[in-house]
């Protein structure tokens, strides 16, 4: 055992361990696996949320240097962007401009037309300003930042912002800072609105851009209220100089000075800006996210098998995610900041952690056994997997280690996070998926489980036969729940579990009423947080009402003048006085020196508004004025200097404290400014309240509702068709075949869906195939022509045919004549009797009666059972007839049929060729019989001549094969011909390996029970044969009458595994009558005959327990399994239950008019179909039929359980498959073409849920893959 | 790219003919390759201009389109070549490909040479030689990730080479030009990026090859 080998074992054995202690404990595994995923997710809420909303840092002014590159430790509340210069310092200046008093004989464009004008003096002023300290002059030329070309998409931008020189941008812009454009401009709104975007727009437009505030609050509009107008002048500086600014904000200050102001100018603002992510980069992230949710798609839509596709599909997708979170968890909590972005990374991260694992250990999962325990599943499908499991993940790391050796830091990272992610996500599967998968697979137990209880405790109590009196009337037939199957267009199909969630969403209106209640939630906050909207309304009303009047005002609005609520920032307001630069100040007016004490800024607030006129308009200076730039957009500063080509991704702008200026022009002034156009706009109407911005912003709204609901219904639509691909609407072949989809392929071995069922033609027989076994690996055929195929039951290939072919071709005259065995019979009577071999009359007509009770057909049974009185008639008629056998069909044809039977044919089996054609027919075929007859008499009487003949390897052909029964590779054949045997063949190399001739009469039904082969004879008798491997051959088979033999012992010879076959007991007598049934299961042999009765034999022993009386005619079909349930059907077609530890009835019903054709039990039910072409299902415990399914006519003896709730019927060259448990017909496989016409006689369910079915010559392998119930 | 592949293939019912049809299903298939292939030279061509320029102008999207207009189609035509030749070869020399035949595996094949690209353009290595070794290894643990066969060893290694060649050439030429050229005026990881994506793009043609496979074999048997 090589290291290798013992490391597998190790590993194995492990993880089997590791397997039954998940599934032993479930819930505390769960519980722990969710604490330390949240453990090591807890770091991650120290990360700052994803985003790219700027940061920002204040600072004092007083004491500002520009910022070191290295990091300085000590300053621990600096953010680790404050590093080294800021692109730029932005200088606002804040002009509120107002014509004061207000004259009625102004006309509205005066409002803002002579303010705006008189940013020209002021652009000059602040251009010109020199300042002249000791070090030297300074103007803003030099510290400016200066900017070059714009970026050449920008070209209509190019009038209007600046290129080659100071970044300095105003509304000035517009008119390229010349005062005779404006002078000249006839429509300055005009001018300002055609730059502007069309349509909605959220980053900083134009003239947010040159306004330096949101294009409402400024003012320039003609249905302006306040008649005041706002903007600033904006200045980017590159470099920063204390005494340069406090000498621009002195001297500004000077020529304008703002009389109640009280701005704060003591702190400037570091704004950083995150990566900013534009639709371009969006692209490839987009794409790759795309790759990633389809991979997940198609990994997790092979997980099958299971109970809950969907919970573990999430369980599985939640295993990769929170692996990943765990990993980014850890490594922040060992110090390592993830530098890369992790929107970025992540999906590769994914791809590379892989949902395989998950995916492998379900499959391994499911395919254990399913009857274990679910432990040892568990554990079974972990230790099976383990070493596959194993080998990827150390694969996976040393492919993650070479990539940490490269020695690039973001590889490097990557490669890190990796690992933590793979181990965690290890980790993960083993206890948590692991656990799910448990739990899942528990359900589905319990699942069965509780489908499987009620009837058993129905049936422990063994109710002593509440017998139905004998007068009821027998078949309540026209019952009300009997399923009339139409035409497959009626069917109605059973809606599948999406559907009913989709009907259900539909029916209650969920989703309508999520979005209408999200929508009314969305508005309702817009409205409130609305700057102009209801908050300050109601919080004006509050004021308004106030019995303290300004008492509540800290909190209002600030236009309303009063002392603002500055943000506590550090660095006392007191300090303020002392930034201000006193020699270069000409502190002329008095106002300045106690500005900005906030103690003092209420009644100096109170002030100019007693000093100015009432009816002009009134500029009050709030806190909002103070940091007027947080009002704009946050992509405000970025598209700013995005423009230049100049990125603040990553970096960061620091903004100076505003210098207010205000300015009051005299009407006298507006009016001489006024162009000539302006008078011809109408005055306002008085009472137009309502603000067009408002309105706006309503309208944008609106349409963003609106376009979100239609995104939102679009996405549904999407998500319903990439979860519901099938259209349900078709059934029948449609339904049946076309659904081969991209099937999951081979590399795992998932099968394929549910509806993927596609029969398997199996041919090759030339006759009609009248037997059929399988053990589940191999099955078995037998045709009328005695040929034996074998046939592989997975892949339905012709694995051997017994006799080879050219033999076969000697007997093809037998053959034919096989097709009508009933003549074969009846004329083999006569021959023999001549022979004198038989041994009485009534034996003969036992056999002749015989024939078709073994044939699984119904109306020959039916035929034989309502007339066995006219035996000794036949006798008589056929004791007389010459050999002729084309003489002596018709008569005895009209003899027998004649009547009520014939017509009872006719009813019954009118279309089918194949069914009627075992009836004596003048056709063709007919004519060798006597040939054939004439061989068989000439073997059958001597002895000897008969053993050399079985010697030579050539077993008579001739003789068909009545009963057939397969396992292991073993089949036993009992054959019909005059001399019977039991035949044992190797059902792979097509050897006779054994054969025992000591019977008399041809064997009806064969059992094979482990290594017992029980057969019924026509003559009532039962044979209990063992067989024996790897012994001497035995000496039975030379107890011949003679003893003699001169050919090599024939069966065994040429094996090296000896296989006999010895008949260990015979019960002469088992029944009076020929035995229509013989079943084995669970050891015991249960025996139906003509004699209407049953009889239940011990297997071992061959020792009759009892004989089961009830049935007031022949039985015609039995059911026994495992679980010892026994149901007997007969001709009166009354279906009996019993108890066969007892020997008691417990239930008897009569269910339908005519025989009782099979009889198949499950936990809960009854399955019975008739002659009458229903198919009726009973309630096991109760006896009450639950209801009926209409066959076509013909079909209705083949019919198979699948599993607790899957019945398969057998139709006109088709099978149906049903739900047991509603009735529902759920899907309709046609078999083949050729096959139309043709009735499914028998059907067998194999073990791995496959049908067979024989219709005429062919054989058809169904595989119904996704069968999940256990099979009992 | 999932959208187009999901579309068009299970269409069933009426189509089912029309699919069957093996030149229209040859059409088909190389109509599918040509799209995924001039929609992944979009991309990556994004993430490449990505790189040299640090924040996009407004009109980044339509200036891609209109700087070398031929380079999508071109890439489209070798994928759809490519992807039709896997699958040819592959049947020519009578091993089928068994490895990983799934869609998952195919999306994790596509995700992984995304990555490869990212990485080539994003990460920022210390020399040239370390980009293209690394990307050389990436390229070769594609291939044995979700390939490893001979023949589609050789045959991208092959294309890889012709490819280079022929930009080489172009360039050479002046038809086309990098920003920054590190090795005989093409940039050195070329191959390795050409060679993934051969091997992507031959994942895809198989596993649509797949695809008509199974509807053949569907209508035999249906017939």
């Amino acid at each position: 055992m090589t290291v290798r080998e013992r490391l597998r074992e190790k590993i194995s054995a492990a993880f089997y361990r590791h397997g039954l202690l998940c599934a032993s404990y479930p819930v505390p595994i769960i519980l722990f696996t969710s604490a330390s995923i949240l453990t090591c997710c807890y770091p991650l809420l120290r990360l700052p949320l994803p985003g790219t909303g700027p940061v920002e840092f204040t600072t004092s002014i007083r004491d500002y240097t520009v910022p070191s590159h290295e990091p300085q430790g000590d300053l621990g509340e600096q953010p680790d962007w404050y590093r080294g210069p800021p692109v730029a310092y932005i200088q606002q200046v804040l002009v509120k401009a107002a014509v004061s008093p207000w004259d009625s004989t102004l006309v509205p464009v005066d409002v803002f037309r002579s303010p705006l004008g008189r940013i020209f003096t002021l652009l000059e002023e602040i251009r010109n300003h020199v300042h002249n300290d000791g070090s030297g002059v300074r103007s803003l030329e030099a510290l400016c930042l200066h900017v070059t070309d714009l970026l050449p998409g920008l070209r209509r931008m190019q009038a209007i912002l600046p290129e080659h020189g100071c970044l300095l941008v105003s509304p000035g812009n517009y008119w390229k800072n010349q005062r005779e454009l404006f002078d000249s401009d006839p429509d300055l709104l005009k001018t300002v609105h055609q730059h502007e975007p069309k349509g909605l727009h959220t980053s900083a437009t134009l003239r947010d851009l040159l306004f330096g505030i949101p294009g409402i609050h400024t003012g320039v509009s003609l249905y302006s209220k306040k008649r005041v107008v706002t903007y600033t002048i904006t200045m980017a500086l590159g470099s920063y100089d204390a005494s340069f600014l406090s000498s621009l904000r002195a001297r500004l200050h000077q020529l304008h000075p703002s009389a109640n102001c009280s701005l704060h100018d003591d702190h400037m603002v570091h704004v950083h800006f995150k990566e900013e992510i534009g639709i371009a980069e969006l692209i490839p992230l987009v794409t790759t996210y795309i790759i990633l949710f389809a991979y997940i798609y198609f990994s997790t839509r092979k997980i099958d098998m299971v109970k809950s596709k969907w919970g573990l599909a999430l369980a599985a997708v939640v295993t990769v995610l929170s692996s990943l979170l765990m990993s980014v968890g850890l490594c922040t909590l060992f110090g390592l900041t993830p530098t890369l972005n992790g929107g970025e990374i992540f999906p590769y991260l994914v791809v590379v952690i892989g949902l395989e694992n998950v995916l492998v250990l379900t499959k391994s999962v499911v395919s254990t056994p399913v009857d274990l325990e679910v432990k040892l599943r568990i554990a079974q499908g972990l230790s099976n997997e383990s070493w596959s499991i194993m080998k990827n993940m150390a694969t996976e790391l040393c492919i993650i280690l070479i990539g940490y050796f490269t020695l690039v830091p973001a590889i490097q990272e990557f490669c890190l996070f990796a690992v933590v992610g793979l181990v965690s996500d290890f980790f993960l599967q083993m206890f948590f998926f692991t656990t799910v998968l448990s739990i899942d697979i528990r359900r589905m137990e319990l699942a069965d489980l509780n489908r499987r209880l009620p009837a058993e405790a129905g049936m422990l109590p063994p109710k002593p036969g509440p017998l139905r009196p004998r007068e009821v009337p027998p078949p309540p037939r026209p019952s009300p729940h009997t399923i009339t199957l139409q035409t497959p267009a009626f069917r109605n199909l059973r809606l599948p579990k999406r559907l009913r969630v989709v009907y259900f969403l539909a029916r209650t209106r969920l989703a309508q009423r999520v979005i209408m209640a999200g929508t009314v939630i969305w508005i309702g906050i817009l409205v409130y947080t609305d700057p102009a909207g209801l908050r300050t309304y109601l919080a004006a009303q509050v004021s308004e009402q106030s019995p303290l009047g300004e008492g509540g005002a800290g909190a209002l609005p600030p236009h309303l003048g009063v002392a603002p609520v500055f943000p506590v920032q550090g660095g006392d307001p007191s300090s303020t006085l002392s930034v201000l630069p006193a020699p270069a100040e000409p502190t002329l007016l008095p106002e300045n020196q106690s500005r900005g004490h906030s103690g003092s800024a209420l009644p100096r607030a109170e002030l100019p508004r007693q000093a100015q006129p009432p009816p002009g308009p009134q500029i009050s200076w709030g806190a909002e004025d103070e940091e007027g730039w947080r009002r704009l957009s946050f992509r405000h500063w970025p598209s700013l200097f995005s423009y230049y080509n100049i990125t603040l991704a990553k970096r960061y702008i620091s903004i100076l404290p505003v210098i207010p200026v205000t300015l009051y022009l005299s009407p006298q002034e507006a009016m001489d400014t006024r162009h000539p156009q302006d008078t011809r706009h109408p005055p306002p109407p008085r009472l137009h309240i309502s603000d067009p911005p408002a309105d706006l912003t309503l309208y944008k709204v609106a349409a963003l509702g609106l376009a979100a609901g239609v995104l939102l219904v679009l996405l549904l639509l999407c998500l319903y068709r990439v979860l519901c691909p099938r259209n349900y609407g078709q059934n029948g072949v449609a339904h049946g075949r076309r659904r081969r989809g991209d099937l999951p392929c081979d590399e795992y071995g998932y099968s394929p869906p549910v509806s993927e069922i596609s029969p398997l033609l199996l041919r090759g027989h030339s006759m009609d195939i009248e037997c059929l076994a399988s053990d589940g690996m191999l099955l078995a055929s037998c045709c009328l022509a005695g040929q034996i195929r074998v046939w592989d039951a997975q892949t339905g290939e012709c694995l051997t045919v017994i006799p080879t072919p050219g033999l076969r071709r000697n007997s093809s005259s037998g053959c034919w004549e096989q097709r009508d065995g009933w003549d074969t019979a009846a004329a083999v009577d006569p021959e023999n009797g001549n022979g004198g071999t038989e041994p009485a009359g009534g034996g003969v007509f036992e056999e002749d009666e015989g024939y078709p009770l073994r044939q699984r057909t119904a109306p020959r049974l039916a035929l034989f059972g309502d007339q066995p009185d006219l035996t000794p008639l036949i006798d008589t008629n056929f004791a007389s007839q010459p050999p002729s056998h084309l003489l002596l069909t018709p008569p005895r044809d009209a003899f027998d049929f004649g009547g009520l039977v014939e017509g009872a044919y006719q009813n019954h089996e009118p279309p089918s060729p194949s069914v009627t054609s075992p009836y004596p027919t003048p056709s063709p075929p007919s004519g060798p019989p006597p040939q054939r007859r004439r061989s068989l008499g000439d073997i059958l009487p001597p002895g000897p001549q008969e053993r050399r003949f079985v010697g030579q390897g050539t077993p008579d052909w001739e003789s068909a094969v009545w009963a057939m029964e397969l396992q292991g590779n073993l089949i036993a054949a009992g054959r019909s011909s005059g001399k019977l045997e039991v035949r044992l063949w190797d059902a792979v190399e097509g050897s006779l390996r054994c054969s025992n001739e000591d019977g008399i009469s041809g064997i009806t039904a064969l059992a094979f029970l482990n290594n017992r082969i029980v057969a019924a004879r026509l003559n009532g008798s039962l044979d209990f044969f063992t067989v024996d491997i790897n012994k001497p051959l035995g000496i039975l088979q030379y107890r011949g009458p003679t003893g003699r033999s001169n050919m090599p012992p024939s069966p065994c010879y040429s094996s090296e595994d000896v296989i006999s076959c010895q008949l260990t007991r015979s019960v002469q007598c088992a029944h009076q009558k020929p035995i229509t049934v013989l079943r084995a299961a669970a050891g015991r042999v249960v025996t139906g005959s003509q004699d209407h009765t049953v009889r239940v034999y011990r297997l071992e022993d061959s020792c009759c327990l009892f004989t089961l009386q009830g049935h007031s005619g022949g039985i015609t079909a039995i059911y026994i399994d495992q679980t010892m349930v026994l149901a007997s059907g007969g001709q009166d077609g009354a279906i009996c239950l019993w108890d066969v530890l007892t020997g008691n009835r417990v239930s008897h019903v009569y269910g339908h008019r005519g025989d009782v054709t099979s009889l198949v039990c499950t936990t809960s039910c009854v399955i019975s179909s008739g002659l009458d072409d229903l198919i009726c299902i009973w309630d096991r415990s109760t006896g009450i039929k639950i209801y009926c399914i209409q066959q076509e006519v013909g079909c209705g003896a083949s019919l198979g359980v699948i599993s607790e709730s899957l019945l398969v019927t057998g139709g006109q060259g088709c099978v149906s498959f049903w739900d047991l448990n509603f009735g529902d017909l759920l899907q309709t496989v046609y078999l083949g073409q050729s096959s139309d016409g043709q009735g499914v006689r028998q059907l067998l369910v194999l073990d791995n849920a496959a049908i067979v079915c024989d219709f005429g010559s062919e054989l058809s392998l169904v595989h119904v893959p996704s069968v999940l119930e256990k099979l009992d | 790219l999932r959208s187009g592949s999901g579309q068009t293939v299970p269409s069933r019912g009426p189509y089912i003919a029309v699919i069957t049809n093996r030149s229209t299903n040859l059409v088909i298939r190389g109509f599918m390759l040509f799209s995924i292939g001039v929609f992944l030279a979009l991309v990556l061509n994004l993430l490449q201009v990505q790189r040299n320029v640090t924040l996009f102008p407004p009109d980044v999207i339509s200036s891609i389109f209109s700087s070398a207009w031929w380079v999508p189609p071109c890439c489209g035509t070798a994928s759809a070549i490519i992807g039709l030749l896997y699958p040819c070869i592959d049947s020519r020399l009578g091993e089928p490909h068994k490895f990983k035949r799934e869609w998952s595996s195919v999306m994790r094949c596509v995700a992984v040479f995304v990555g490869i690209n990212h990485a080539s353009a994003k990460v920022d290595f210390a020399n040239n030689v370390q980009l293209s070794l690394t990307l050389a290894a990436l390229s070769i643990g594609l291939w044995w990730t979700f390939d490893r066969s001979r023949s589609g060893f050789g045959l991208g290694v092959v294309i890889a080479l012709l490819a280079t060649l022929s930009t080489q050439l172009l360039v050479y030429n002046g038809v086309f030009q990098y920003t920054s050229p590190d090795f005989l005026y093409i940039r050195s990881w070329l191959p390795c990026i050409f060679f993934a994506g051969v091997i992507t793009m031959g994942n895809i043609g198989r596993q649509l090859a797949l695809y008509e496979c199974r509807l053949m074999s569907e209508k035999t048997h249906q017939d």
